[in-house]
């Protein structure tokens, strides 16, 4: 199993202090963030992708690259891509570019970004959304798969006969989840590519991510790609954590009262019980994550959500060492108990290259008998 | 059985919205029973999920007892909506526990409006305020709705009015049973055909 983090690249004013950062300073200190994750045996960071402020996250093969080009394991990913008003030409080739740089540490998740206003700058509409991410993605993985794609659509110019260039490093396009909070049509999409799907799970409760995780599964099998327990499912997580739980309640409170999207509204409280938020000691946090298993199912990828709602960097690196030195480890041993051999791991660039190699190699000999 | 819910608005204790949501969860029971249908009546007290539909707004997300509350207006067959009138139109209260149901919760559902204020000189509320509303969320409100005045409470012409109202209300439910939305999780729209949308 997989654990990591992932970050929207909020801007956001520090409430105890009143003091907000640069963007330098918040662009900086998320390459801080990502690289501390690598220290402390995550196996994955994922960065947002936003257009407005109070986002310093677009440019996202920028970021990855440069943060690949500092670290040697973890695994580069988006949280998320946005398949609907980036151009799946654009896609293709940057996550290739990048897959090559960073010797194939890379996987996207797609998502449709839900500030209406952003749609227009690139010359789409919101309410296009479902659709975009379905004509764009259909698009992107024939640019991955196919050396000249001609091709025709409705929200974008025709292709004749156009190349698309890197190729996929080895000939073998990155692993891409799909991303929603609520919308079944991405749940059917992930499932009928055998894609992987990932509930955000942070801000709703458990109820609707399990119905969203249960859809998904019951359609990945649907269309071949296995046992509904195969399919390939990533979960959000939320935490904050301090040795002392009441010490955690007690610094995390002002973050949470004033956090861009639930601040001033639920108590701490009603929202630690209503959404896997967790704030305590590692102990809690590791039970809680255990927790999710049981209506998610045996699960590939965690991701903890760690550095909004202005966090100083400062904390926002000793959550990390809590999270990779006590929670982590106790998690790959507990999960890694529960989870039935015939269950696989979330796909990587080697795995993907071996199960290729393995498909032609079957292939060839299937052919050499048939002679 | 026959599922009526009312979803009342008022604010004080005894309320005079409350009264008059009482009147017509009565009326339309008694409507109903007469029609030969075993009648179910579930109250909704907004005052009771301030807090939770305020956070509603801010989550995108039902919690506890509103959710059981929007739960129970998806699955009414027929729904009682009555309102104080504040500042010449429905209550803000009123207003945000209808903003937080999600697309087509009241598709089709026959709706009885009701409101309540100080004065007569209100009582075209609910035809500016509360009928665009009904009609936005494509439920079905009665041709009659149900204005009630101080004045009015104890009085025979409300009494009628009431009884006229729950009348449209259960013909409306005798006529033609509810038809309640497809879960988009149970009947999934195949991705071939998404493709080809």
């Amino acid at each position: 199993m997989q654990f990591g983090i992932f970050t929207v690249g909020d801007v956001t004013p520090d409430p105890t202090t009143g003091r907000t950062p640069s963007e330098y300073e918040r662009i900086k200190a998320t390459v801080a963030i990502a690289k501390k994750a690598e220290e402390v045996g995550l196996d994955v960071f994922a960065t947002g992708e936003h257009h407005n402020p109070p986002f310093i996250a677009s440019a996202p093969t920028t970021t990855l690259a440069y943060i690949g080009a500092q670290t040697e394991r973890i695994i580069l990913s988006t949280s998320t891509t946005l398949i609907t008003t980036t151009d799946p030409v654009l896609i293709a080739e940057d996550y290739a570019k990048l897959q090559h740089l960073v010797d194939g540490r890379v996987d996207l998740m797609m998502g449709r970004g839900n500030t209406g206003p952003v749609y227009p700058w690139f010359g789409k509409d919101i309410r296009d959304g479902i659709p975009l991410a379905i004509e764009n993605y259909a698009l992107l993985r024939r640019l991955w798969r196919e050396d000249v794609v001609s091709w025709e659509g409705k929200f974008r110019t025709p292709l004749q006969g156009s190349p698309s260039a890197p190729r996929p490093l080895d000939g073998v396009p990155p692993f891409v989840w799909h991303g929603s909070i609520r919308s079944p049509e991405i749940a059917e999409q992930a499932a009928y590519y055998g894609d992987g799907f990932f509930a955000n799970h942070i801000f709703w409760p458990a109820s609707h991510t399990a119905r969203m995780v249960e859809l998904y599964r019951r359609r990945f099998e649907h269309y071949g790609h296995g046992t509904a327990d195969q399919a390939i499912v990533g979960l959000g997580g939320q935490a904050f954590m301090r040795k002392n739980s009441q010490d955690a309640v007690r610094e995390f409170r002002p973050y949470f009262d004033n956090a861009p999207v639930y601040g001033h509204g639920p108590s701490l409280e009603d929202f630690t019980s209503q959404t896997p938020l967790t704030v305590g000691s590692p102990q809690q946090v590791i039970e809680r994550t255990l927790g999710f298993r049981e209506y998610a199912g045996d699960y590939q990828r965690q991701l903890f959500l760690m550095d909004h709602a202005g966090l100083p960097l400062k904390t926002v690196l000793e959550q990390l060492d809590l999270l990779g030195e006590e929670v982590v480890p106790v998690l790959r041993k507990e999960f890694a108990a529960l989870k039935p051999a015939h269950v696989p791991d979330a796909p990587t660039h080697a795995s993907l290259v071996a199960a290729r190699d393995a498909a032609e190699l079957e292939l060839a000999v299937a052919e050499e008998v048939t002679v | 059985m026959t599922k009526v819910v009312v979803v009342t608005a008022g604010l004080s204790n005894p309320s005079s919205t409350r009264i008059l949501a009482d009147q017509l969860a009565a009326a339309t029971a008694a409507a109903l029973a007469a029609g030969g249908v075993a009648v179910d009546v579930d109250v909704v007290e907004l005052r009771d999920l301030a807090h939770a539909i305020t956070d509603n707004l801010l989550t995108g997300f039902p919690s506890g007892d509103l959710a059981h509350a929007v739960a129970a207006v998806a699955s009414a067959d027929a729904v009682i909506a009555v309102t104080p009138v504040f500042s010449a139109s429905y209550s803000g209260l009123f207003k945000s526990f209808f903003d937080v149901l999600g697309p087509g919760t009241l598709d089709g559902t026959p709706v009885l409006m009701a409101a309540t204020a100080g004065t007569a000189r209100h009582s075209l509320v609910l035809e500016h305020a509360l009928r665009p509303l009904f009609s936005y969320l494509h439920a079905s409100p009665t041709s009659t709705a149900v204005f009630a005045a101080a004045e009015d409470f104890g009085s025979r012409g409300l009494t009628d009015r009431v009884d006229r109202a729950a009348g449209e209300l259960a013909d409306a439910v005798l006529r033609r049973p509810r038809l309640h939305a497809a879960d988009p999780f149970e009947d999934v729209t195949p991705f071939e055909d998404l493709l080809g949308a």
